[in-house]
C-alpha cells in the first residue's frame, strides 16, 4: 500500500486484508492542507464525522486558530483510523466565505443583518403571541441529524414541556425513521442489535437496498480488506444499480422499483420451504411463527419472479445464501427505507433473522442502517417523534416518569397522540394550523419530497419561519430569520452512530463571526420564553455541553440506552463506547439481545406496534395478548403494488440516491472543492439497452419530468436495470443563478422537483424511490461526458466513455499501516 | 338458509359502498396524501370481498355484481380532486376529513358485524367455505376500523383546536 494516495480517484484508499475473526487492522488516513507540513500542526482535537452515519473517530488538526486538516483516530474500534472522502474534505466548507456571522431578519421582503438580541427577541414575541392566540399546536420544530445529543435534548425539552407542543420532528424522518420503527415492531424497542464488528465474523453479508460503498465508505473499506482476507464473506446485494457492492456480490439481485416485500416474502417462503430454521430459537424468542408461514406459503420464487422481475433461479440461490449461512449479517438502507412498503420490507430482513436464530452473537447480526450521522440520537432524545429515552406515548407510566425526570406535570407532556412527523407539520403549516416552524441544520426546501409544494409552503406570509444553519440555504433564503450556526469543530458534543457508539466531539476552533453553538441558541430561546418546571424553578437547568449531557444521562437511566456509565472524561480516554454503558456494562455493549429479548416485555417496550400495510396503531390490550411475555414479533406483510406504476406518459420508474462524494444538500460537501469538483452537478443514468432504445448517448441534455415537477442534467449511460433512471439526489439552487429555486434562466436541478408525497404508513418515511417519470432530449451532447463520478456506482457502461474521476495533488491523502492498537474489540477498550 | 344469502347480500352491498367510499375518500384528500394513498389501498380489499362473496354466492345460485371500478364516477371525481386542490392552504377541510373518516369507521364496523354474524352462523351450519370466507375477510375489515380510529385520533387534536 503507498504511502500516500488521491482519495477523489481511489475513495476507498489502499487495502490491508485480514482473514475471519481476526481483527480489522488499523490504517491512519491523515489529510492536511496543501503548504501545511505536519509539524506545523499545533493541537489535535477529538472528534468524530457527522458527514454520514459511520461514526469515524477523527482528530482536527488545529494551526493558529485555524483547522488545517484531519486524521483518523487508530485507538477507536468503528473506522480504527480510516475516513472516507467526505471526512477527509468535508471540514474545509467551516472556512468558506460565505458562512453567516450574524443573525438575519426580514424588513420589508428582504433579508437584512441584526444583533442576537433583536433577532431572538422577534423569535420569542411570536412565540408568545402564538401561545396565547392559538396555543402550543401552533408551533412546529424541524430539527437536522447533524446536530449533537446535548443539543437534540434541550430541544425535545423545551419544545415538548416549554412550549407544550407535539409537533417536533428531525430531518432523520428522511434516512431513518424506518430502521428506528422496524427495530420497534419487531423487538418493541428501538436500538441496534448488532455491532459492526460482526463484519469480522460474518459468513454472508446481506445488504439489502445499501450502497454501503457510497453510504458508509469506511465499512465498505472493512468488508474490501476481508474480501482479500482468508476465508471472504460472501455478498448478497439487493440493488437495482451496478453499484460496487453489486461488483463483489456472490448474488446481486436487481428488482423492480417498489418490490421489496414481494422479494423479502419469498425468500422467507424458501426458507420455511427448504426448513431451514432454528426452531429451538424460534419458540424460545419469537411469537407469531405459524402465522408468518401461513402468509408466505404462496410466495414462491417464481410469484416473486413476475412481481420483481428478477429471475425466480437467482432468487432461490439468494435464499440459499441467507439459507444455509452459520453467521449472517444483514444491513439495510434507503433502498428499502425510502421506497413502497418500506417498514413492511424491514421487518421481513428482522424476520429472517429470528427464523434462522442469527441474532446477538459474533456475525450474525442485523443492522438496519442510520443514513444521517446523529440520527439515533435524535431518536434516543425524542427529537424524532419518540419520547425521550425511548419511552412509550401509549404508557402513562413512561410518560409520568419521564415528567419526574423533568420535574413537571405528566399532562404538560403532550401524549395524546403519537409525536406528530414532518410530513404532517408541513401539511400543518400548508393548512394555516402551524404558524411558526423552526428549522435548525436542515435544508427542507432541497431535501423534501414535491419542491414546489414545499415552497409554497414556506413562502406563506401567515407562516414565521426561523432558519438556524451555517449557510444561506435554499431554506434560509426563505425565512423570516436566519441564525448564524456554528458546526462540527466550533462547538462540543456527543454523536452516536448506527451501532450505538457514543464519540465525543470537541471544538477545535472558534466560529466564525457571532456564529453560535446550536445548543447556546436553544438555551437563549428557553431562558427568553422563562420555561419553568412544576415548583417554579428553571425548566432547563444546564448551560453548557457537558451539564446537558449529565442531564440526558438522568433521562436514560434504566433505559435501553442508558448512558449512565458516560462521561466526557471517559469518551476522551477511550474514543468511541456502545450504549448502553450502565455500571453493569461499564466498558459498553457490544450486542443487544444476547441472552434473548430484553425490551419488548408490554410494560418497557417502546411502542404497541402499528399495522404494516396501514400504520393504523395497536393498543396495549391487543399487544398484551399478542406477545404477553415480551419476545421478539414475526409480523408477516402482503405485497401491495407501488402507488405509481410506469404509463405511456410517465414510462420510467426513477430513483434517487446519495453518492460517495455528496452528503445531504451538499451545503457541506458543496463547498469542499475536491468533493465539489468530483461531482459538481446533478446528471441523469439510464440503462444502455434504453440508451440505445432511445438513440440516447452520454452527455446529452435531458428533462427528467414526472407530475410534480422536472429537472435537466446530462445522461450517463451505466449498467442499471432497464426501465429505470437514477439522479442523484440534493443537488439544489445556492450555487446556481437563482439562490433558492428554478428559475427562468434555472432550470429545475433537485432531484425532489420530481418525486411523489407519499410516506410509509407505519414509519412515516417520505418515498424517494418509487415515482415514474417520462425522459426528452433537450440538446445533444457535444462530446463532453456528464459530470457524474466514474469511480462508483455511476460508472459508466463502456471504458473510457468519460474521463476517470480524480482529485490530483490536492486530493493527496496519507495513508500509514498500523496494527490496531487493541487486543479486544468488543465494547470500549 | 335465507338467512345465510340475505347476509352476503348485504355485506356484499356493505363492501361495495366501502370500496366506493373510500375511492371517494381519496380523491376528495389528495392534499392529505396519507389518507389518500391509505384509502386506495384500502378500497383494493373491500373490492377484493366483493369478488370473494359473489364468488361464494355464485355457488349457492345466488348472482351479486362485481366489485365497483377502481374511480367510480370520472367526472365528479375530477371535480372533487379540482376542489381538494383549491382549497389546499384552507384549514376547514380538516373538519370535512373528519367526518368522512368516522363514516368510513361506522361503514367499516358495520361490515364488521356482518362479518360476524355470518362467520358465527356458518359455525353452526359447519359451513367451511363460508367460515373460510369470514375468516379471511373479517380481519382486514377490523384493520380498516382500526386504521379509520388511528387516523381520527391522530388527527383531530389538531384539526379541532385550531378552527
Ligand atoms: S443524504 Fe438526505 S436522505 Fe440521505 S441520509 Fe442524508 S439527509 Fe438523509
Amino acid at each position: 500500500m503507498e504511502e500516500a494516495t488521491d482519495r477523489i480517484a481511489r475513495p476507498w484508499g489502499g487495502r490491508t486484508p485480514y482473514g475471519r475473526h481476526e481483527t480489522w487492522p488499523a490504517r491512519v488516513d491523515t489529510f492536511l492542507a496543501q503548504g501545511v507540513d505536519p509539524s506545523a500542526v499545533q493541537r489535535w482535537v477529538q472528534s468524530a464525522s457527522i458527514l454520514h452515519s459511520d461514526g469515524d473517530a477523527m482528530d482536527i488538526a488545529v494551526a493558529d486558530g485555524r483547522m488545517v486538516g484531519v486524521r483518523g483516530r487508530d485507538v477507536d474500534r468503528v473506522n480504527r483510523g480510516r475516513l472516507g472522502p467526505k471526512d477527509l474534505y468535508g471540514w474545509q466548507a467551516n472556512a468558506s466565505r460565505d458562512r453567516l456571522t450574524r443573525p438575519l431578519v426580514r424588513r420589508d421582503g428582504r433579508l437584512v443583518e441584526t444583533d442576537w438580541d433583536t433577532a431572538m427577541d422577534l423569535v420569542a414575541s411570536r412565540s408568545r403571541e402564538l401561545l396565547d392566540e392559538r396555543g402550543p399546536g401552533s408551533i412546529g420544530f424541524y430539527t437536522s441529524g447533524q446536530l449533537f445529543l446535548e443539543e437534540y435534548y434541550t430541544l425535545a425539552v423545551l419544545a415538548r414541556a416549554g412550549i407544550g407542543t407535539n409537533h417536533l420532528d428531525g430531518n432523520t424522518r428522511l434516512c431513518t425513521s424506518t430502521a428506528a420503527e422496524a427495530l420497534k415492531e419487531t423487538f418493541g424497542c428501538d436500538g441496534q442489535p448488532g455491532s459492526y464488528d460482526d463484519f469480522d465474523h460474518a459468513d454472508v453479508i446481506a445488504l439489502y437496498g445499501h450502497n454501503i460503498a457510497e453510504t458508509q465508505p469506511v465499512q465498505w473499506m472493512r468488508l474490501l480488506d476481508r474480501l482479500e482476507g482468508a476465508d471472504p464473506p460472501r455478498l448478497l446485494c439487493v440493488d437495482p444499480r451496478p453499484t460496487k457492492v453489486a461488483r463483489h456480490a456472490t448474488v446481486h439481485l436487481a428488482p423492480r422499483g417498489g418490490t421489496n416485500v414481494a422479494l423479502l416474502n419469498a425468500l422467507l417462503h424458501e426458507t420455511i420451504r427448504h426448513d431451514r430454521l432454528d426452531r429451538d430459537f424460534i419458540s424460545a424468542h419469537t411469537v407469531g411463527f405459524e402465522e408468518l408461514a401461513e402468509r408466505v406459503a404462496g410466495c414462491t420464487a417464481e410469484w416473486a419472479a413476475d412481481i420483481c422481475d428478477v429471475p425466480a433461479a437467482r432468487i432461490e440461490e439468494a435464499a440459499e445464501l441467507v439459507g444455509t449461512t452459520d453467521a449472517l449479517v444483514s444491513t439495510v438502507l434507503q433502498g428499502v427505507y425510502q421506497s413502497h412498503q418500506a417498514t413492511a420490507a424491514a421487518v421481513q430482513i428482522n424476520n429472517l433473522h429470528l427464523i434462522r436464530g442469527m441474532l446477538g452473537r459474533p456475525g450474525a447480526g442485523l443492522l438496519q442502517m442510520n443514513g444521517q450521522p446523529t440520527a439515533q440520537n435524535t431518536r434516543e432524545c425524542g427529537a424524532n417523534g419518540d419520547l425521550p429515552g425511548f419511552r412509550n406515548w401509549q404508557n402513562d407510566s413512561h410518560v409520568a416518569d419521564l415528567a419526574k425526570v423533568w420535574n413537571v406535570e405528566p399532562e404538560r407532556i403532550p401524549h395524546y397522540a403519537p409525536p406528530t412527523h414532518a410530513m404532517q407539520m408541513y401539511r400543518y403549516a400548508e393548512q394555516g394550523s402551524i404558524r411558526m416552524l423552526w428549522i435548525s441544520g436542515t435544508n427542507p426546501a432541497v431535501s423534501l419530497p414535491e419542491l414546489s409544494r414545499i415552497r409554497s409552503i414556506l413562502t406563506q406570509k401567515r407562516l414565521f419561519t426561523v432558519v438556524q444553519d451555517l449557510f444561506l440555504t435554499e431554506t434560509a433564503q426563505l425565512a423570516d430569520v436566519v441564525l448564524p450556526a456554528a458546526t462540527w469543530g466550533e462547538k462540543t458534543g456527543a454523536l452516536t452512530n448506527a451501532d450505538r457508539t457514543v464519540h465525543l466531539s470537541e471544538k477545535a476552533v472558534e466560529p466564525p463571526g457571532e456564529a453560535k453553538p446550536d445548543l447556546d441558541i436553544f438555551l437563549d430561546y428557553a431562558r427568553r420564553m422563562d420555561f419553568r418546571d412544576k415548583d417554579g424553578g428553571p425548566l432547563i437547568t444546564w448551560d453548557d455541553p457537558e451539564s446537558a449531557f449529565e442531564a440526558w444521562k438522568r433521562c436514560s437511566a434504566g433505559r435501553p440506552c442508558d448512558y449512565t456509565g458516560l462521561t466526557y472524561a471517559k469518551l476522551r480516554d477511550t474514543s468511541g463506547i456502545q450504549w448502553p454503558c450502565d455500571e453493569d456494562a461499564p466498558e459498553g455493549t457490544a450486542r443487544l439481545y444476547t441472552d434473548g429479548i430484553s425490551w419488548a416485555h408490554p410494560d418497557l417496550c417502546e411502542s404497541y406496534g402499528k399495522d404494516l400495510e396501514t400504520g393504523a396503531s395497536q393498543e396495549v390490550v391487543e399487544y398484551r395478548s399478542l406477545n404477553p411475555d415480551g419476545k421478539a414479533m414475526l409480523k408477516a406483510a402482503a405485497y401491495l403494488p407501488p402507488h405509481e406504476e410506469p404509463d405511456e406518459e410517465y414510462p420510467f420508474q426513477l430513483t434517487t440516491g446519495r453518492t460517495v462524494y455528496h452528503f445531504h444538500t451538499r451545503t457541506k460537501t458543496g463547498r469542499a472543492p475536491q468533493l465539489r469538483d468530483a461531482a459538481p452537478d446533478v446528471w441523469v443514468e439510464i440503462s444502455t439497452e434504453d440508451a440505445d432504445r432511445l438513440g440516447l448517448a452520454e452527455g446529452d441534455l435531458v428533462e427528467v419530468a414526472s407530475r410534480r415537477g422536472a429537472l435537466h442534467g446530462r445522461l450517463r449511460v451505466t449498467g442499471i436495470r432497464p426501465g429505470l433512471l437514477f439522479v442523484p439526489f440534493h443537488y439544489g439552487y445556492w450555487d446556481t443563478g437563482n439562490g433558492s429555486g428554478p428559475g427562468p434562466d434555472t432550470p429545475g436541478r433537485a432531484a425532489n422537483e420530481t418525486t411523489v408525497t407519499d410516506w410509509d404508513p407505519a414509519s412515516k418515511q417520505p418515498l424517494f424511490k418509487t415515482s415514474t417519470a417520462s425522459l426528452t432530449l433537450v440538446e445533444r451532447g457535444d462530446g463532453s461526458p456528464s459530470p457524474a463520478p466514474t469511480t462508483t456506482a455511476s460508472a459508466p457502461a463502456s471504458a473510457g466513455a468519460a474521463r476517470p474521476t480524480e482529485g490530483g495533488e490536492a486530493a493527496y491523502t496519507a495513508q500509514v499501516p498500523a496494527p490496531f492498537p487493541h487486543g479486544r474489540e468488543e465494547g470500549a477498550q | 338458509m335465507n338467512g345465510i344469502t340475505l347476509t352476503l347480500r348485504t355485506l356484499h352491498r356493505g363492501e361495495r359502498h366501502l370500496a366506493h367510499d373510500l375511492v371517494t375518500v381519496a380523491e376528495r384528500h389528495r392534499t392529505e396524501h396519507e389518507v389518500h394513498h391509505v384509502a386506495t389501498d384500502l378500497a383494493g380489499w373491500s373490492r377484493e370481498h366483493v369478488r370473494r362473496l359473489a364468488e361464494v354466492a355464485a355457488h349457492r345460485d345466488v348472482r351479486l355484481g362485481d366489485p365497483p371500478g377502481t374511480s367510480p364516477d370520472g367526472l365528479f371525481a375530477t371535480l372533487r380532486e379540482k376542489a381538494s386542490e383549491a382549497v389546499v392552504h384552507r384549514p376547514e377541510p380538516g373538519l370535512l376529513l373528519l367526518r368522512d373518516l368516522r363514516e368510513l369507521h361506522v361503514a367499516a364496523a358495520e361490515n364488521s358485524l356482518h362479518w360476524e354474524m355470518l362467520a358465527q352462523a356458518a359455525q353452526a351450519s359447519r359451513n367451511s367455505e363460508l367460515l373460510g370466507l369470514a375468516s379471511a375477510c373479517h380481519p382486514r375489515t377490523l384493520r380498516q376500523m382500526r386504521w379509520t380510529n388511528t387516523m381520527v385520533k391522530n388527527l383531530s387534536p389538531q384539526i379541532l383546536n385550531s378552527l
